[in-house]
């Protein structure tokens, strides 16, 4: 291996290391203020890419039915969890972001779709298709077990997975797209050249982790998440609801992994079963990090993403072998330094 | 001196175990309500439903409206703060911020004029702002918890076992800051294991055993009854 070969070998694991490091800080979020491992986090990678595809293409999203689907259960839930009347002001607001957006979007859609937008009208389009499967999700699958053990709470991050694959499969069919690039030129670094997608997604996630750093330490509302992931009890005596953070928490997840997903539809082609593997790299980074640590997750996942690179060269068979056998080591390592009880 | 917290015929379970059962209460603005009682009493189990931390069944109306089924964020921005026996801060932020989220339900101005009142009446809090929470010493988090339920400008404050694992002279600071917060005109309801120096505070007290009151009356009354003396008074009088 010559040092040119190195140099892509790096810029190749910087640019998955970069998107695993947008997972790894969402798993570590979404931990810290639901004790949620929130395993479907790559799926809604793949839904984002698929999403922006399909609009390229001028098809309407299945992803656009499937938000429909998921408001209507929503509202059935929250409506079965009645046992007074609601006042008319939170009727309107939970019937308006559980039926009345999705509704609006799929019909919307369908027109827009086909009319050729421009590509900033298809990422709009994208994230307010996407993100709002984040709360969803989590209004649906996690609410109603809000005092469960992590355990229990894992199994079912597990089942909401297995769901939103049947989900994308059903929705957006087996096979696999790749979008157009977003900016397709190219940047000469002395002997590299990177390619315009590829420098745009690496930008977007520094400024995304720069941004989440400001709101974590800058804004009220980072510090009221960054509250209830310390001391939910201690939370809820300020007056910060749990609930709300964690459904704030899963609006910022989705919107970081439907961002993941429009950066990288251009440079990898997606299926609807894609984002397993992306976000289990994520977790991987997360679990590195112990779960706790945004700038540990981040540079676990650049490290994790380098070392995937070299191992793609070095022995591609057994790539993912060593990505994910490299997680044993660092368990047991963890489990001997820190020894924790389940619920902490 | 209005009536702002009444709490009626409430009782809290923990599974088939009835940890406090038919109590009714009130407390008045500009007064100091107390709950004495040994432990396993049901004292906190009590404060802790209020709080809207525990399931409870009965009815809480708070400045004339039934709170019973608000959860504790709700109740918080009402204006019944809580400030429960293990302070619950956020001990990897700093006290400016632990305090400036105490404010999370109130305006901007308004978190910036508490902060300032907090400073004034815990001056530790303005030398330790920058400190984290974490690394505070038991006084200084008793001043930070109650401080952090100051800032949300509560009519009514709930305090459990503020003197708890304290030293003499601070527990001597909590009560002088207790009879402050009644004279400006927040009613407090005051937890307490330290009876007479409860009893000294309170203008109304609440005997509580196994989950019932068995006595109650004006704090200055009952500071002379006989089998209060005996209970609670003797052994915590001998010690003081």
């Amino acid at each position: 291996m010559d040092s040119t070969i190195a140099l892509f070998l790096v810029q190749d694991g910087l640019i998955n290391g970069a998107i695993y490091a947008l997972l790894a800080v969402c798993f570590v979020l979404l931990f810290a203020v639901t004790r949620i491992i929130f395993i479907p986090q790559g799926d809604f990678v793949a839904f984002a890419g698929l999403t922006l595809a399909a609009l390229e293409m001028g098809v309407a999203p299945g992803s656009a039915l499937l938000l429909v689907c998921l408001g209507v259960a929503c509202a059935l839930f929250d409506l079965a969890g009645l046992r007074n009347w609601p006042p008319a002001g939170w009727l309107l607001r939970r019937l308006g972001a559980y039926l009345a957006l999705p509704l609006v979007l799929w019909l919307g859609v369908r027109d827009l779709a086909p009319m050729d937008l421009p590509v900033w009208a298809d990422i709009c389009l994208t994230l307010v298709i996407v993100v709002p499967m984040g709360p969803f999700t989590y209004r649906l699958a996690f609410e109603p077990m809000r005092n469960a053990s992590i355990l229990a709470l894992l199994i079912t991050s597990v089942g909401v997975h297995l769901v939103m694959m049947g989900l994308g499969l059903l929705f957006f069919g087996a096979e696999g797209y790749r979008s157009t690039p977003i900016w397709g030129g190219t940047i000469l670094l002395g002997p590299m050249m990177i390619q315009g997608q590829s420098a745009l997604l690496m930008v977007c996630t520094l400024v995304i982790l720069g941004l989440l750093w400001c709101f974590f330490t800058r804004t009220l509302a980072g510090k009221a998440l960054q509250a209830a992931a310390v001391s939910a009890r201690g939370a809820e005596l300020v007056g910060i609801s749990v609930e709300t953070a964690g459904r704030r928490a899963f609006v910022l997840a989705g919107l970081i992994a439907a961002i993941a997903g429009i950066l990288i539809a251009p440079i990898t082609t997606l299926y609807y079963d894609s984002g397993f593997l992306i976000g289990l790299k994520g977790f991987v980074a997360a679990i590195v990090a112990g779960f706790a640590s945004f700038p540990g997750a981040v540079f676990s996942a650049i490290v994790l993403g380098i070392i995937e690179a070299f191992a793609a060269f070095w022995a591609s068979a057994f790539k993912e072998v060593i990505v994910f056998g490299l997680v044993l080591p660092i368990l047991l390592w963890r489990s001997l330094t820190n020894p924790h009880d389940e619920e902490h | 001196m209005t009536v702002l917290l009444s709490v009626e015929d409430a009782a809290v379970s923990y599974g088939a175990v009835e940890a406090v059962r038919g109590v009714a209460l009130q407390v008045a603005s500009g007064s100091v309500a107390t709950i004495i009682g040994a432990n396993g009493a049901g004292k906190t189990s009590l404060l802790s439903a209020l709080g809207g931390l525990l399931p409870m069944r009965g009815r809480v109306i708070y400045d004339g409206h039934d709170i019973t089924r608000l959860g504790t964020a709700d109740r918080v921005a009402a204006g019944l703060a809580l400030v429960t026996e293990s302070r619950d801060l956020f001990g990897t932020m700093t006290v400016e911020d632990n305090l400036r989220l105490g404010a999370y339900t109130r305006t901007r101005a308004e978190a910036a004029q508490g902060i300032e009142e907090v400073f004034g009446r815990f001056p530790k809090l303005k030398e330790r702002r920058t400190q984290l929470a974490g690394t505070l010493s038991g006084g200084e988090r008793q001043m930070l918890a109650t401080g952090r339920a100051l800032m949300s400008r509560p009519s009514v404050l709930m305090l459990d076992e503020p003197s708890l694992g304290l030293a003499p002279l601070i527990v001597r600071d909590i009560f002088h800051i207790i009879t402050e917060l009644r004279n400006d005109g927040i009613g407090v309801l005051l937890v307490e294991q330290n009876a007479r120096a409860a009893l000294q505070t309170a203008d109304h007290a609440y005997v509580m055993e196994l989950g019932r009151f068995v006595m109650q009356g004006a704090a200055a009354e009952m500071m002379h009854d006989q089998r209060l003396v005996e209970t609670y008074l003797g052994i915590s009088g001998a010690g003081n």
